[in-house]
């Protein structure tokens, strides 16, 4: 992270921006949190309240790109402050849908409590452990402006992959078993894909972290 | 022999090894240059300090930094304006095309023809548009009226002034509003036929449509010529060059691709400077 910049207007709109980030970054997780919890517990109770994060994640992402814009039209920033704004840009925009994914889990709880025969839910929990915790990892190392530790955000992608693989392959197979019972565990598989979409928005956040930081483009480096 | 833009080069200045094999010749080559100026008591001011940098042909190479950091003296070495200051003292090496031109024996007149110079104020002299511009060529002795005036007219044509001009020549040139004698200056430098061109903080005065002007005469006049650019407009730097070089206290911090130093500069000194962090 830079030091304190000169002009003081200009610092605080960057500290405001700062700020901000980390709010719609805590609302995220929080929107994850719930709707993995609604899913897990079948409980529907949950589910406006990872909606009215929802909203708030929304406007937080029409606050913060009005924010990042005005910096760039009225500071003309370099350096670290260009590579902060132009950070911030990408980072709403993954923040953004990782909520709506988090939507997606919870809407399937309704299907889910229709169904005659509960599915197994395989590997989700561990899967949504590792999907947040990418997300935690990644916002800390925002705040924190540590490059290493969002380094070890990339890597955990693959263990994710790798568990939703499992749960898909499982989810099928329980699906031929159990055929009245489809729509059900197609939810298990969705909500599978989502957590393995929340994991790619959180590397896509740590990548935006180690060129805030660095500078380096570290974007679809890894072998596929 | 393959050869590679400036802008292709990292930021150290070398060439990438697996785009390129060879380099361009630089057109100037700065070592280990000192510059000391008589100080008001007696003692000497360290001006510059072991400077060395290459300048590549058909580059523009901004100057930046903040006041009194040296980039200005910097400039007024390249064509031996510091000549003209008493007691001012310049140690080290400026090739221009491999000649030593701080060399007791280099003509200075020669240099000034090759190496032209446009200052931070416009100062066209007191006299019509064309003479304006005929004065450099008159006083490198070129005679023929047709000649002085096919110059004039070419002149006056690449600093884009012509089409604003062509119908008054003969008008006085302080006339002219600060634009149009900023780039009535850089046709009376251009007149001459240099091959490199420092600018003085040319943009300090003029509106913005005047600095848009500019900004584009110099990207035009880059096809032909190497232009060394001192602003204290970070803006202007990034948009008219193609390599930059931070000057802090007389020293030259790093000089890098406009594009590295402004995005990602190696030195925290110059991060600290571009993004107004400074001191």
């Amino acid at each position: 992270m830079a030091g304190r910049h000169t002009s003081g207007d200009f610092e605080l709109e960057l500290r405001e921006i700062r700020a901000h980030l980390v709010a719609m970054g805590a609302r995220c997780e929080r929107a994850v949190q719930l709707a993995l919890a609604a899913f897990l517990d079948r409980d529907s109770a949950k589910i406006a309240e990872v909606s009215g994060l929802d909203q708030k994640v929304n406007q937080d992402e029409i606050d913060l790109d009005d924010m990042a814009l005005r910096v760039l039209a009225l500071r003309q920033p370099v350096a670290y402050d260009l590579r902060f704004i132009a950070s911030t840009l990408k980072f709403v925009t993954d923040l953004e849908r990782i909520s709506d994914e988090a939507v997606n889990i919870a809407e399937r709880v309704e299907t889910l409590q229709k169904a005659t025969t509960a599915p197994p839910v395989f590997d989700l929990p561990r899967m949504g452990e590792l999907a947040q915790k990418m997300l935690r990892e990644a916002l800390d190392a925002f705040v924190e402006g540590d490059e290493q530790r969002a380094r070890k955000v990339l890597t955990a992608d693959d263990d994710v992959d790798a568990l939703y693989g499992q749960t898909l392959r499982a989810a099928l197979a329980w699906m031929a078993e159990h055929p009245n019972d489809i729509p059900a565990a197609m939810c298990v598989a969705s909500a599978a894909k989502y957590l393995e979409r929340i994991a790619d928005h959180a590397t896509n956040l740590a990548e935006h972290v180690i060129f805030l930081e660095k500078g380096d483009d570290v974007r679809h480096r890894r072998s596929p | 022999m393959a050869t590679i833009e400036p802008s292709q080069r990292s930021p150290g200045g070398e060439p990438r090894a697996a785009v390129l094999t060879a380099a361009p010749s630089p057109k100037l080559e700065v070592r280990g240059l000192d510059v000391f100026y008589r100080g008001e008591k007696g003692g000497e001011t360290h001006a510059l300090q072991d400077v060395t940098v290459d300048v590549f042909p058909r580059e523009v190479l901004a100057l930046i930094g903040p006041s009194g950091c040296g980039k200005s003296t910097f400039l007024r070495v390249l064509n031996r304006m510091n000549d003209t200051i008493p007691g001012a003292r310049v140690a080290g090496k400026v090739l221009l095309e491999g000649e030593d031109i701080l060399a007791k024996d280099y003509d200075v007149v020669t240099l000034r023809r090759r190496v032209g110079m446009v200052f931070q104020r416009p100062q066209p002299f007191p006299k019509s548009i064309f003479d304006n511009v005929a004065y450099g060529l008159r006083a490198h002795g070129l005679a023929d009226k047709r000649e002085i005036t096919r110059r004039v007219e070419q002149a006056l044509g690449r600093a884009a002034l012509w089409d604003e001009v062509k119908d008054r020549l003969d008008a006085a040139a302080l006339g002219l509003s600060g634009g149009q004698a900023q780039r009535l200056c850089i046709a009376r430098a251009l007149a001459v036929e240099p091959e490199v061109l420092l600018l003085d903080e040319p943009t300090s005065a003029p509106d913005p449509i005047a600095t848009a002007k500019l900004e584009e005469l110099i990207a035009e006049l880059k096809a032909d010529l190497t232009i060394v650019i001192v602003t204290h407009s970070m803006q202007q730097a990034a948009r008219v060059s193609q390599r930059t070089a931070f000057f802090y206290m007389g020293r030259l911090i790093e000089v890098g691709a406009t594009k590295q130093m402004f995005t990602r500069p190696r030195e925290t000194r110059t991060e600290d400077y571009i993004t107004g962090r400074f001191g």
